[in-house]
Formats: structure tokens, sequence, C-alpha cells
């Protein structure tokens, strides 16, 4: 059996108890949820320390999802860049086509454990409503994904899978309709039915504990491309890329690599139409200090402290908040966090299509596009890590709506 | 003396539970929520709420949602809400007045300048649905430095330490949420609320306001037999949807609330009865 990773090294120094990073993260919701999430969070902490549960979601990873998850260089595209070696962490190749499995099986097995019958779950791209519904039908629970009106539009592949799982897609009419309304109606039907219900949350955003929680389950990216890394090339990377909405593939990658000073870690944001307008999704880049969706984080807001519409050609980056834990690493200067626009995306998904025969998720173009700059300007003995966080077949009808083909 | 804890002491005085209806400002229009407001006491409000609209109001039902989105639609953020408030204040110098909202646009006046401001233009509590005991403390401390409470929420879930926490840091009244839900949702089980309205009268000598779910006079009336306060929004702010007069939002709020009122005030009386016996 292929040995993972995910048991070593679970208990990083933050958050500190009551969920912060810093200033950031907490735990900023209403009151009838906070029992909820006193009792998440020690359900989570006894588990992560319960070998028999560690034992179970090791063997999911192994055999369920298909990890680990190999290491690809990108002989063809580094050829083309010319600069650093481009190394890619295949996330994609995971079952379901994404780093999402690896967080919904965790928090599946952790609802099982606790009891819970249904699940719920929000999604933007819909790679986690597809991951959540994929574990709720292998565990024979119900499973309720909402999804922003906008994106059930134009990720109506994975709503039909969703579908083809026995889950219900609820599409949210309200405000952006996109993934931050999915979020608030996913909260308020916890709100409602917080007795029997596990709010399976998709990304390290939100309130203590999913930030940590999340990053936990999907650390095993990072644990696994660390070893990976030492093993093919006995050296760790010069630097670590990976694109950022909530930030959960990125954080999976990075926070095995923070002792490892030598190591950069890149954060790419949707920078959409260009960070100068206001059409874009980077609140890292371009944001400030606030509180959203449960944590105090960067986020984008107007003059009077309203959540502004944002904008990104990929369903999964087009957030307003992050994650607190990127806040921090942002802050204390661990991590850098750039902007990629939707035309620099576009040209990474066909570069990398065509040069290697890997078709990336619009998101993960985003982590391919700053990837490659940085890449052009290192040496060819320099090594770049990028999270390939998954695969574009679910966005073929986005791509070629932007270059105007009909089918 | 805060207005508040004044007027708890003269409904307690008077044996009365108190009315605080709920109304989003800006909604239907910014040029009506002064007139609802005083609309509201006329028809027998004790306290009134007076919600500060936010983009993402996660804690709160359909209606509230839709209210907040039509109040921003006309842009009312904090400035007119506090704008509206000095307003009320012209003319109403007596019925207490709380501000209910979500944290980010406070924070992102700055909490101390918001403490300020909303003193100054005559608020005397606030309620930020997304800001728990467990995250209070700063916010609390720079309200109480000017005199505002800090309303918390308790829920049907809240265990016996969280309640404490929330009774310890309360000024004003403990808000107790009657439903496992979001604002407005329609499942209140008044037999139930009895036994948690003592539960929370046994950790705190603050008057205990219920909401979250309650419509109409029979539930008001129902709920009046055990809570110190019965709180009504989302049935209010239904009703207001549809007015596109200030005339016909004035009518509005004075049509639902006297029945409501009047309901109320006959369960008063016979609490007061049984109370003298």
């Amino acid at each position: 059996m292929a040995k993972t990773a995910s048991t070593l090294d679970f208990s990083p120094a933050l958050p500190d108890r009551s969920g912060h990073f810093g200033i950031f993260g907490g735990r900023f919701v209403s009151e009838t949820l906070m029992p909820a999430l006193e009792e998440l969070d020690q359900a989570w902490r006894r588990y992560l320390a319960d070998a028999d549960f560690m034992a179970e979601f090791d063997r999911d990873l192994a055999h369920f999802v298909g990890r680990p998850s190999p290491l690809y260089l990108a002989e063809n595209l580094t050829r083309q860049v010319g600069g650093a070696q481009i190394i890619l962490k295949r996330e994609d190749l995971n079952h379901t086509g994404a780093h999402k499995i690896n967080n919904t099986v965790g928090q599946g097995l952790l609802a099982r454990a606790m009891g819970k019958k249904r699940v719920i779950a929000e999604t933007g791209a819909g790679q986690h409503g597809v991951a959540s519904a994929t574990v709720a039908a292998r565990l024979g629970m119900e499973c309720v994904v909402y999804m922003g009106a906008e994106d059930v539009r134009r990720q109506s592949i994975n709503v039909f899978r969703m579908k083809l799982l026995g889950a219900e897609v609820v599409a949210v009419e309200a405000g952006s309709r996109t993934l931050k309304d999915a979020l608030n109606e996913a909260m308020r039907d916890w709100t409602t039915n917080v007795d029997d219900t596990f709010y399976i949350l998709g990304t390290v955003a939100g309130p203590h504990p999913y930030p940590a929680m999340v990053r936990d389950f999907n650390a095993v990216v990072g644990r696994e491309a660390r070893a990976q890394m030492i093993e093919q090339y006995g050296r760790l990377p010069k630097a670590l890329v990976a694109c950022v909405g909530g930030g959960s593939n990125a954080i999976g990658l990075f926070h095995p690599f923070i002792e490892d000073r030598d190591v950069d870690m890149y954060g790419v944001e949707a920078a959409g139409r260009g960070l100068s307008g206001e059409e874009h999704a980077a609140s890292l880049c371009a944001g400030r200090v606030g509180v959203l969706h449960g944590s105090r984080t960067y986020l984008l807001d107007d003059e009077a402290g309203q959540i502004r519409h944002t904008h990104s050609v990929s369903a999964g980056l087009d957030y307003p908040g992050v994650g607190p834990e990127h806040a921090w690493l942002k802050d204390s200067g661990r991590a850098q966090y750039v902007g990629i626009t939707d035309e620099e995306a576009m040209k990474a998904f066909h570069a990398l299509t065509r040069s290697e025969g890997i078709m990336p998720a619009l998101e993960t173009a985003h982590a391919i596009a700053y990837g490659m700059k940085l890449a052009a300007e290192l040496p060819s003995d320099e090594l770049v890590l990028i999270n390939l966080s998954g695969r574009g077949d679910k966005d073929i009808n986005t791509v070629a709506e932007v270059e105007g083909i009909t089918f | 003396m805060n207005r508040i804890d004044r007027r708890f002491a003269e409904l307690d005085a008077q044996g009365r539970v108190a009315l605080v209806p709920y109304v989003t400002a800006g909604h239907p229009h910014p040029d009506f929520s002064v007139d609802i407001l005083h609309a509201a006491v006329e028809a027998g409000a004790d306290l009134v709420e007076l919600g500060m609209p936010f983009s993402d109001v996660m804690a709160d039902g359909p209606v509230i949602q839709n209210a907040c989105a039509r109040a921003l639609e006309h842009g009312t953020g904090l400035d007119h809400v506090l704008d509206m408030v000095r307003s009320f204040r012209q003319k109403d110098e007596q019925t207490p007045l709380i501000l209910m909202g979500y944290l980010n646009p406070i924070e992102r006046r700055g909490a101390e300048r918001f403490a300020a401001d909303a003193a100054e233009a005559g608020v005397d509590a606030i309620l930020v649905v997304d800001c728990p005991a467990d995250e209070a403390d700063e916010l609390k401390r720079l309200l109480a430095s000017k005199g505002l409470h800090q309303i918390f929420l308790v829920a049907p879930t809240t265990t016996e330490s969280r309640l404490d926490h929330a009774a310890r840091l309360a000024g004003g009244f403990v808000y107790y949420v009657s439903i496992k839900g979001v604002t407005g949702a329609a499942s209140l089980d008044v037999t139930s609320l009895a036994p948690m309205v003592e539960k929370v009268r046994d950790r705190t000598r603050l008057p205990v306001a219920v909401g979250f779910g309650i419509r109409g006079p029979e539930q008001a009336a129902a709920v009046a037999q055990t809570a110190d306060a019965v709180v009504i929004g989302s049935a209010l702010v239904d009703r207001l949807d549809s007015c596109d007069s200030k005339e016909a939002a004035v009518k509005e709020v004075r049509d639902y609330l006297a029945p409501v009122r009047e309901a109320m005030d006959n369960v008063a009386s016979s609490r007061m009865k049984k109370a003298a016996v």
C-alpha cells in the first residue's frame, strides 16, 4: 500500500485555542452556531488524535482518492518558458479531479463519527460540491449543495455531476449570485438544522475551526510534495506557487513548508480585469482587514463596509474574502500574494494544455500563469513547484464562451 | 441613565411587557424610515430596533435579506442610519433605540468612532449579530465608554457556560432567540419557550426579550406570558415591503402593531393579577 503522509505533524502552533492567527480568524457568527462550532472544534481535536480515525482517513486517501498524487516535471513548458524547471503537483489526478476531495473525505468521516446524517456544502466552481456529494453518496448521507445561480450557469457540468451523485443543488439568487452568497445560504441552513446537519465547508475560510481543520485535511498535499521533492530531486524547490480563492489548495501545499525558510511561497489571486479597477477578486493584493463569513481577514468592501461584488473568469476564485491564515502569512511576510488577470490565466490554460497535454482548471491556470512568469526570471537550475489543484474539464464551456465559440 | 434601563424600570412598575418592533433602515425607502419609527412608537412600541443594512446578512432570513438589499440599492449607509436617528430624536427624546447589524460596516468606520457617533446621534444600544460574547471584549469596552449597551443574543443551543459569559457582558436586556434558525422563520414553539426564558432569567437580572419568528397578536401575546419584551421584525418588515408611500408605510405600521399591543396588554394585566395573588 502506498504510504501517505497524513499522520505526520498535525499540531501546528497556530491558530490559538480560540481560533486566531494573530489578529485574524476567530468566530464571528450568530450565537445559534457558536455551540455547534465548539462541538466541531472538540470533535476535530479528538479525532485528529485518534489512531483508528486517522488510519481510516489515510486508507481512504490512498484507495478512494488515489493518493499519493505524482509530481510531474513539465519539461515542455519549462523549455517554452526558458528558466527554472517547472514541477507540477498533480492534484488534478485525484478522484473527482481536484484537491477538494482530501478535505471532504476528512470532514465526511468526521460527520459520520459525530453521528450526523445530513451534510451541506457551498460551492463556487462546483469542485467542492462534487467532492461533498461524492463523499455523501459513499457514506449514505443526505447532501444539499448551495451554489450561486451565476455559478450554476457557468458550471453546468458539475451541477449535473452533483445531481447524478444524489445531491440536491440549490441555486442561490441573492446578492452577486456567486460563492459568497452560497456560503451565506449554507450558514443559514446550518443555523436552522444545526442538530442533525454537518456543514462541510470547502475552504480555509469561515469561523474556527474550519480554517485550521480544512488546512489539516489538505496538508497531505504539502507533506507529500515535500517528501517527493527530497526523494526525486534531492532538495526542496526554490518556490511554491498556488492559486488562492479562499485558499485551501495553497494552504495545503504551503503549510508543511512554513518552517523551510528558503522556500518562497506565492499565492496567486484572481486579478480579473485588472487590479486597478474593481473587477477582480484579489482580497490580499487589493483588500483590507474586516470581518466576513465568521472570521477576521482581508476582504473586498466599499467605503461603507459593504462587501463588494467580485469578478473572475474562474468561479472558484470569485470570492471577496480569503482564509485568515493567508492573511497571517501575508502580514508576517512569510508568503507573497500576487494577481493574475483573466487574460493571463486563459493564456496559461492553453499553454499547459498544448505543451503538456494537461488541461488545468481555470483557477489552477492562475497559478500556472504566475509560475511561468516566476520561472522565466530564475536560472535553469532552480525548481518551481506549482500546485496543479484541479483539472479543467468543468471549464470547457467557459473557455468556449470567453473565446466566442459555440457548440 | 441609559434610556433602555429607564424604560424597563417604568414598564416593570406598570407591569407591562415591552413591544420592540424591528425595521430595516432605508426600507422600503430611506425617506420613510423616521416616520416609520414615530408611527411604531405611536402604535405602542416601547423600544425600537433599527437595522443597519449589510450586504451579507448571514443570520437573516429572506425578508430581512430583501429589506437590506433594497435599502442598499437606495444607498443607505451608516451615515444615513445615524442621520435617521438624529432626526427621530428631534421629536422623541424618550424611546430607547437599538441599532442592529453586522460587524464589518462598524469596523470599517472604526469601532471607536462608531461608538462616539452612535452615542452622539442618540442611540442607546448596539446588537451586532456576528459578534458573540467571545469576540466582544473590545467593542463592549468602546461602547460602554460612550454609555451604550451591547445587546447579546442567547439561543436555544446556548450552553450554560456561554450563557454566563453573555450575561456578564450584556447590558440593557438579553435577547433570547426563540428558534433554531434565521430571522423570520416560522417554527416558533411557544410552549417550549417558558423553561428557556426561565433558564436565562436565573442567570441575569436584566430583562429578557424574545424574538426571531414572532408574528401577529396571538403569538406576541403568548410570548408576553413569559418574556419581558417581544421583538417583532420580519413580520412587520414583510408588510412594509409593498408600501410605496410614506403614508402607506405609516398606516401599515399602525395597523399591524396596534392589535399586537392590545393583545400583549391583555396578557400583561393578567400577569399583574397573578403576581398580585
